[in-house]
């Protein structure tokens, strides 16, 4: 209980990093961005929206700082953050809360696919030392985890898209077409994500297969596994009962810090593919200098990470009992 | 992941080149770590030399725009006519010199701060750890876009900065981590009741133990360079006029060079990335290897009959 | 040793090397150990750090890995040789013909299952598999070994070294073995714990027969409770035969300076004389001999012959001196 509650009080201290961080950053900046990028809104803003830009971004107040980091908190939890150039009238939390659905479904499902598969992979090439399995496999899985995963999307477009003509070339789901709640439109949505996802899934598994395969080669050497063979018990149950589930909670540890990467490489993959996630809102931002649209989704990006962290957290403890034990 | 390895007893160091050529020798012994370094040379020798193996101006638009492979284009030339070879083997220095050096303050950062938490230990590692776990888990991409946008076009230096900025925390946890098992280490212990002062210790005592770990670290950061400059070259976020394969893929994939037939403007620099970066990761993986035999390739051997 | 137990044997140990491949070339870990244990034995296996008897344990259990690998010799278990045979068929005999109790039990303990449900694995791994059954016979054990039972429900770290070591032992005794392998159970104890365990683990045997073989560096502990006793000295063995009589009269030169080295609490003061040296580089041993460049009673021709196992008065000795004295080796009791 106590480690879970350590993990909460991390978490928020993280979080309040994040905010700072936001807050701080355009009065940091040379050349006063923040100055022309209110310029080009033309005096449409108004109300709630005008005080909450004014305060994220010190502009045209003559609070103290003290007063408007406080505000800028505040206003956070309110979710107010102004309006978005790139989609103007629409506030910044539209946009967010719009584009979040499609990157945790794209994202969140293929990192857990390629999270598992890559750790059941990496169990077997540990336990099939020595067989082609081991020797050909990390160094693979080394070269194709060097591609930068935007690269192979581009190729898999080349490939699949234009060459073959097979799958569409971006989006997530075909210009034009109304959003239902149908089969049609979920087949039509699934057929936009294959290639996204298989992006994803191609270059972040090699790193869970690796790092999962040295993992069981450690645990292989323990006395409990050979105590595990000395009393008979099958392969199967020594394989995933004794090792698999010892060697995965390094892993796990290991999951939050890979989120950092997967971050990256969702933002570019979703660039390639013109995929609406929040991903390509960001980008879509940047071009624009739209920044309160870029900071509020950092933001949220940092929630999304820590929230994954810590369910990942929670299953550690499930898994590990030492970790239940007061230190 | 690397571990510490005790000499074997009994050899005695005979001379100070004793341990390049065991480094040598473990490097040729190791498949892994010969592809790596063979591929690392590669790029090295394209990056000091470029002319030699490409002449003329990268830059240059001198030939017919869009066209593929022929005589006197290896690999074709972009919209605008300049020469993909060209642009690809130039294009090798930038990239060779973004991970290299940010590789390399990366892990100096990382070093400083690991190794002060890890050793004086109470607050000032309270502390430093909290910062390095808060930067840890920091989304460091969308950061770095941000930071990028805010300050474009500030060139590779911009870059490099971000980069190590936003890398050095893996890093400074691993190192932290060993700190603290070196630390109570008996010959910690003597250095103390020698009377040696605190820098001191961690300089002449501490570091040299750590060496493979600060290896394996530059190896790792640089590979997390090379992606992560790539990806923010291929965004526009860099400086977009210099020659780097990261700003190739940025223009090739403006002027849409996959649907206009000449995919080689993209296939080639994304292949030079993946080299830079595979040699990296090889090395370290070797690496690995070498420090931990537990880990290297098992070949299976007939049990001689008996029963 | 009575000629009733020499004829049936549980365990028959011929000619057993164990190699493994290191960078520096093949290390013979093992080399040409032949030992026999009749039921109910209790056969200590000494020697001093590295002298391959651990890794003679894990050959006869089978329990090598690479690169460690048994290349020559039989091991004859109630008469089946259990060499060559795969993991698949070992699995009928292990653990319920014979178990293993390890060195350390908190790294010999899998750190994420509860005790209850190791012993459960076990039962089931053998075809036992009523709740009720496994529920009773994992109380019972742990009675046997003086352990309330209320920790079943426990995880590794939360039980005491000494306690944990019981639980291997009562592991061991789930499925009523003929033949229990130790490997220095008690090293991690104190002394008194120690001693506890001893006095139960020979109290068990007692009571339910089975055969032990315990490796251990500690000559005293295993003086006092060992019937037979097997010295092994750079991969080879030394001197074998009865507890009693080795330590009445050692007659190998290694032997005597192991129990030179250990002071006795009782009696008068005797000066104590180590061994000097160190054992030998088991890549390149020397020829001839393997302790000679130790022994205070080296001669010239332990340079150039090696000897065999020499049968003295029932003891068998790994020595020159007794050459003509003993029968050439072969003898089929120890």
């Amino acid at each position: 209980m106590r480690y879970i509650l350590r993990r909460l009080g991390f978490f928020v201290v993280t979080l309040w990093a994040a905010l700072t961080v936001n807050f701080f950053l355009p009065r940091l900046m040379p050349g006063d961005p923040a100055l022309s990028m209110m310029a080009r809104f033309h005096g449409r803003l108004g109300g709630q929206a005008l005080k909450a830009m004014e305060v994220a971004f010190g502009i045209d107040t003559h609070d103290s700082l003290l007063a408007q980091y406080v505000a800028y908190v505040g206003n956070c939890f309110t979710g107010q953050f102004g309006r978005s150039l790139t989609f103007f009238p629409e506030t910044v939390s539209q946009v967010v809360f719009q584009a979040l659905p499609w990157t945790l479904g794209l994202v969140g499902v293929t990192t857990v696919i390629a999270f598992i598969l890559g750790t059941l992979i990496g169990v077997i090439g540990a336990w099939w030392r020595g067989g082609w399995f081991d020797s050909i496999l990390p160094p693979v899985f080394i070269v194709l985890s060097a591609f930068p995963y935007f690269w192979i999307a581009l190729i898999s477009i080349l490939v699949f898209s234009i060459a073959l003509n097979w799958l569409p070339l971006g989006f997530g789901y075909t210009n034009g077409t109304d959003v239902t709640f149908s089969w049609s439109f979920a087949w039509d949505v699934l057929r936009h994500a294959i290639l996204p996802g298989m992006t994803i899934i191609i270059t972040s598994i090699g790193g869970w297969i690796l790092t999962m395969r040295n993992n069981m080669i450690m645990t292989l050497a323990e006395d409990y596994v050979r105590m595990a063979r000395a009393k008979g018990l099958s392969s199967a149950r020594i394989m995933f009962d004794y090792a698999g589930r010892n060697a995965i909670l390094p892993n796990l540890s290991g999951f939050g810090m890979s989120l950092g990467f997967v971050v990256s490489g969702a933002i570019l993959v979703e660039y390639v593919f013109s995929y609406p996630g929040v991903g390509y809102m960001m980008l879509q931002a940047v071009l624009n200098e739209d920044f309160p649209l870029m900071q509020t989704l950092f933001l949220f990006i940092t929630v999304a990470v820590l929230v994954a962290i810590l369910i990942v957290d929670g299953i550690t403890v499930l898994l590990d009992p030492r970790t239940r034990s007061v230190s | 992941m690397t571990t510490v390895n005790d000499e074997a007893p009994g050899t005695a160091r005979r001379s100070r080149l004793q341990p390049v050529w065991a480094f040598c020798r473990a490097v040729l012994s190791n498949r892994k770590a010969t592809a790596g370094a063979l591929l690392l040379a590669v790029c090295i020798v394209m990056a000091a030399v470029p002319g030699l193996i490409a002449p003329g101006d990268p830059n240059a638009q001198l030939y017919m725009p869009g066209q593929g492979p022929s005589h006197d284009n290896l690999l074709g030339t972009t919209s605008y006519g300049q020469d993909i070879f060209t642009q690809f083997v130039w294009g090798a220095r930038a990239s060779l010199v973004i991970a290299v050096v940010a590789g390399l303050l990366s892990t100096v950062l990382s070093a400083l701060i690991g190794v002060a938490a890890g050793y004086f230990g109470g607050i000032a590692d309270g502390l430093l750890s909290l910062a390095t776990d808060v930067f840890l888990v920091l989304p460091a991409f969308p950061l770095v876009v941000i930071i990028a946008a805010y300050s474009k076009n500030g060139g590779n230096a911009v870059i490099i900065a971000v980069l190590v900025a936003t890398g050095w925390s893996y890093g400074a946890r691993q190192l932290r981590a060993q700190v603290l098992s070196l630390r109570n280490r008996d010959f910690l212990i003597a250095a103390r009741l020698r009377g040696e002062r605190g820098w001191r210790i961690v300089v002449s005592e501490i570091l040299p133990n750590m060496v493979p770990l600060l290896v394996a670290n530059f190896l790792g950061a640089s590979v997390y360079a090379i992606l992560t400059a790539a990806g923010l070259q291929f965004l526009g976020l860099g400086s977009v006029n210099t020659d780097s394969w990261g700003t190739m893929l940025y223009w090739a994939q403006n002027n849409e060079a996959l649907q206009a037939g000449i995919p080689l403007w993209a296939i080639a620099p994304g292949i030079g990335i993946a080299v830079l970066g595979a040699a990296f990761a090889l090395l370290n993986y070797a690496f690995d290897e070498i420090g931990n035999p537990v880990l290297r390739p098992v070949r299976k051997k007939r049990v001689r009959g008996n029963s | 040793m009575s000629e009733a137990i020499a004829e049936d044997p549980i365990l028959d140990v011929v000619d057993v090397s164990v190699t493994y491949a290191t960078p520096g070339g093949v290390v013979r870990a093992v080399d040409g150990v032949t030992l026999r244990l009749g039921r109910g034995e209790f056969l200590g296996v000494v020697g001093e750090s590295g002298c391959g008897k651990s890794t003679l344990l894990f050959a006869i259990a089978q329990l090598l890995s690479p690169p460690a690998e048994l290349n020559q010799g039989k091991v004859l278990f109630k008469g089946r040789n259990l060499v060559g045979l795969t993991d698949r068929a070992l699995s009928t005999v292990r653990w319920s013909d014979y178990s293993v109790v390890m060195q350390s039990a908190m790294n010999a303990l899998n750190p994420v299952k509860t005790i209850a449900a190791q012993f459960d694995d076990v039962m089931r791994a053998h075809g036992h598999g009523g709740r009720a059954e496994i529920r009773n016979r994992s109380h019972e054990v742990l009675a046997l070994v003086g352990i309330d039972a209320v920790h079943l429900k426990s995880f590794p770290h939360q039980l005491s070294g000494g306690m944990r070591q019981r639980v291997m032992i009562a592991m061991a005794l789930l499925l009523s073995p003929e033949l229990i392998m130790m490997d220095e159970p008690t090293s991690a104890l104190d002394v008194v714990a120690q001693r506890s365990l001893m006095v139960q683990v020979k109290e068990l045997q007692h009571r339910l027969g089975f055969a032990i073989i315990f490796v251990t560096h500690d000559m005293s502990l295993v003086g006092n409770f060992s019937d037979h006793l097997a010295v092994m000295y750079a991969g080879k063995i030394v001197e074998l035969g009865p507890t009693k009589q080795i330590f009445a009269e050692p007659r190998h030169p290694y032997t005597r300076g192991l129990l030179e080295s250990f002071p006795s609490v009782h009696g008068p003061k005797v000066r104590l004389t180590g061994i000097p040296g160190a054992p030998p580089n088991l890549v390149d041993p020397p020829a001839g001999c393997r302790f000679r460049q130790r022994c205070p009673e080296v001669m010239p021709r332990c340079a150039t012959v090696e000897p065999a196992l020499y049968d003295v008065d029932g003891d068998r000795v790994c020595c020159l001196i007794y050459e003509t004295a003993g029968s050439s080796p072969g003898a089929s009791h120890a």
